[in-house]
């Protein structure tokens, strides 16, 4: 929990709190671990040695000091393998989570600040998208687009926009019933101005701890889909695709599946600490 | 006082979209330039509805059926919604009943005063901060400019409230609007802030429309009054006479269940059955007076 103390004005401050700091530092980590990947990594990721496979990681006997974190069944470098799968799994984060918090956040306020017709259209999309098992509904997307990249990105956005839109329009219902509203509407402003200018910073801290969230669910998405070999092309490296192939050897070679494990959950846990964690800090009414 | 009123109401009625209760009925209203009418009734006696119909945010599910807010002789209801919006935010300006949501949180004081100028009025920034800086020290607000950079949870009720009216006369508007301006606020600060509200109205010479419930705000700022029931206006008097002798029984009986401070339990008696069956009838009487006219 983020520590509260006051101030001399009386005001209260909350000190950034041990989990915003272990968390925006995991997601550092990995950030810079998977820009330079390529410098980072001893060996190719894709490189495969049939006759070293199975090696161990550091500190069991052996171990190829080379090796680090040791090779899979096919003699590929496990940490080559997790670097160039974090590069993935943050690329799939950031660009899906902020793809879905932009349609999302913008439906919904439109929804929650307009009312009328256009949130009986969007809240009756929500509804219907809603019907549907998202990850079942992913693999659709996907088994009908075909694998790669984009349409794990687009999959993740088609399924995930809802969350937005549902919470953004309760929280733009909220603030367009606050008088501030109905004195920038007398002071001249138009519709939309209101909505852009008055109601969006409002919502705003919502927006950010929801995209935190979002970007710790789209990584999860990004492995799901992997796991079941529908993801990008078999021969990249992911997370979700070590943990799979990891599985089948896990009684010979523990490794292969619980390194990608534990980075898979560690950032995911990092997404959503940090998500709380901003939240506590820039709410306006809670600041 | 002028001859011809900065605004006029006459017959505004209103209802409820889809199920066409009726909300206003035929309202009747004429605030001279530079005074302060008063509009009184019961919760839900559609008070607040008047001054959101001339300011133009009636909520969604309202409409407006007949009737003209004439304002300084035009007539609003026939201005296209964007001439209407900058025709009414030149002119008026609304006191907000709770200051405590009437302020965005998340921005800070000085723009939330000089928006207005500068986007109505198109004065340039500088010239609208150093008018918003002296309208604080008119509201009696100590250190104008830290106030201008703080927000607004850095700042007290009674402050903020204060705030709010400087920044309804900041544009020198001709009429505000205050909806219940010290309802939301602790006694003590309530006087203040009557007191400051009539001192700004009459340096400012600016017509007031003042919603209450509180008769005895009505006889301390407002030179007339309307009183309303159900939507529709009983009685409409100077206040004066008002007070010396109320001609409806309705506004009768309202009166006479005002505390005073000098029989303070011995005067707060309800409204009796009969003048509430009486005034019920009324409106009863008025709305099949209208069915039969249409």
């Amino acid at each position: 929990m983020a520590e509260v103390t006051t101030d001399a004005r009386g005001l209260v401050k909350r000190r950034l709190g041990l989990r915003l700091w272990l968390s925006g530092g995991w997601l550092l980590v990995l950030t810079l671990a998977a820009v330079f990947a390529p410098l980072l990594s001893p060996h190719d990721p894709l490189s495969q040695d049939l006759l070293g496979g199975r090696i161990p990681p550091m500190f069991f006997p052996g171990a190829d000091p080379t090796y680090p974190l040791g090779t899979d069944s096919l003699g590929r470098d496990v940490l080559a393998r997790l670097l160039y799968g974090g590069r993935i799994a943050l690329i799939v984060a950031l660009v899906a989570g902020l793809a879905t918090c932009v349609i999302g956040s913008a439906l919904g306020l439109i929804a929650g600040y307009f009312r009328g017709w256009p949130d009986m259209v969007i809240s009756r999309l929500i509804d219907i998208w809603m019907a549907f098992p998202p990850v079942l509904f992913a693999i659709l997307l996907i088994a009908v687009i075909g694998p790669g990249l984009t349409s794990i990105i687009l999959a993740i956005v088609v399924i995930d926009w809802t969350r937005f839109a549902r919470v953004v329009r309760a929280e733009a219902m909220a603030q367009g019933a606050m008088d501030y509203v109905a004195s920038a509407q007398v002071a001249g402003r138009t519709r939309a101005g209101t909505m852009l200018a008055e109601i969006l910073p409002n919502v705003l801290p919502t927006v950010v701890a929801l995209l935190t969230l979002e970007m710790g669910i789209a990584v999860i998405v990004e492995a799901i889909l992997s796991f079941v070999n529908l993801s990008i092309s078999t021969d990249d490296p992911t997370w979700g695709g070590m943990i799979s192939e990891g599985r089948t050897s896990v009684y010979q070679a523990w490794w292969v599946l619980v390194f990608p494990l534990v980075c898979l959950f560690l950032t995911v846990l990092s997404f959503s600490q940090l998500g709380e964690g901003l939240k506590d800090r820039f709410d306006p009414v809670l600041r | 006082m002028t001859d011809r009123p900065f605004l006029e109401i006459s017959q505004l009625t209103a209802r409820l979209k889809g199920s066409g209760t009726p909300l206003l009925r035929s309202v009747d209203l004429a605030v001279p330039a530079g005074s302060v009418h008063g509009l009184v009734g019961e919760s839900g006696a559609g008070k607040s509805m008047i001054g959101k119909a001339i300011l133009g945010i009636l909520p969604r599910s309202v409409e407006v059926a007949t009737g003209a807010i004439r304002l300084d002789g035009t007539d609003l209801q026939s201005l296209p919604p964007a001439e209407r919006r900058t025709r009414v935010g030149a002119l008026t300006a609304l006191i907000p009943q709770d200051p405590l949501t009437a302020l965005n949180p998340s921005r800070r004081i000085g723009p939330q005063i000089t928006d207005r100028l500068v986007d109505i009025l198109g004065w340039d920034r500088a010239r609208a901060v150093d008018r918003a800086r002296q309208l604080l020290a008119e509201v009696q607000l100590p250190d104008p400019d830290r106030i201008l950079r703080s927000y607004p949870h850095e700042l007290s009720g009674g402050q903020r409230q204060r705030i709010l009216i400087a920044a309804a006369f900041a544009a020198e508007p001709r009429l505000i609007i205050a909806d219940e301006p010290t309802t939301a606020l602790d006694v003590t600060v309530q006087k203040q802030i009557l007191r400051l509200i009539r001192e700004m109205q009459e340096r400012h010479g600016t017509a007031m429309l003042f919603v209450t419930h509180d008769l005895g705000v009505v006889s301390k700022v407002c030179q007339s009054l309307s009183v309303l029931y159900a939507g529709k206006i009983v009685e409409s008097a100077r206040v004066e006479d008002f007070f010396r002798a109320p001609a409806h029984t309705y506004s009768r009986a309202l009166l006479a269940a005002s505390p005073r401070y000098t029989d303070p339990h011995g005067s707060l008696m309800p409204v009796p059955d009969e003048v509430m069956q009486a005034v019920r009838a009324e409106v009863a009487a008025f709305d099949e007076g209208r069915a039969a006219h249409v």
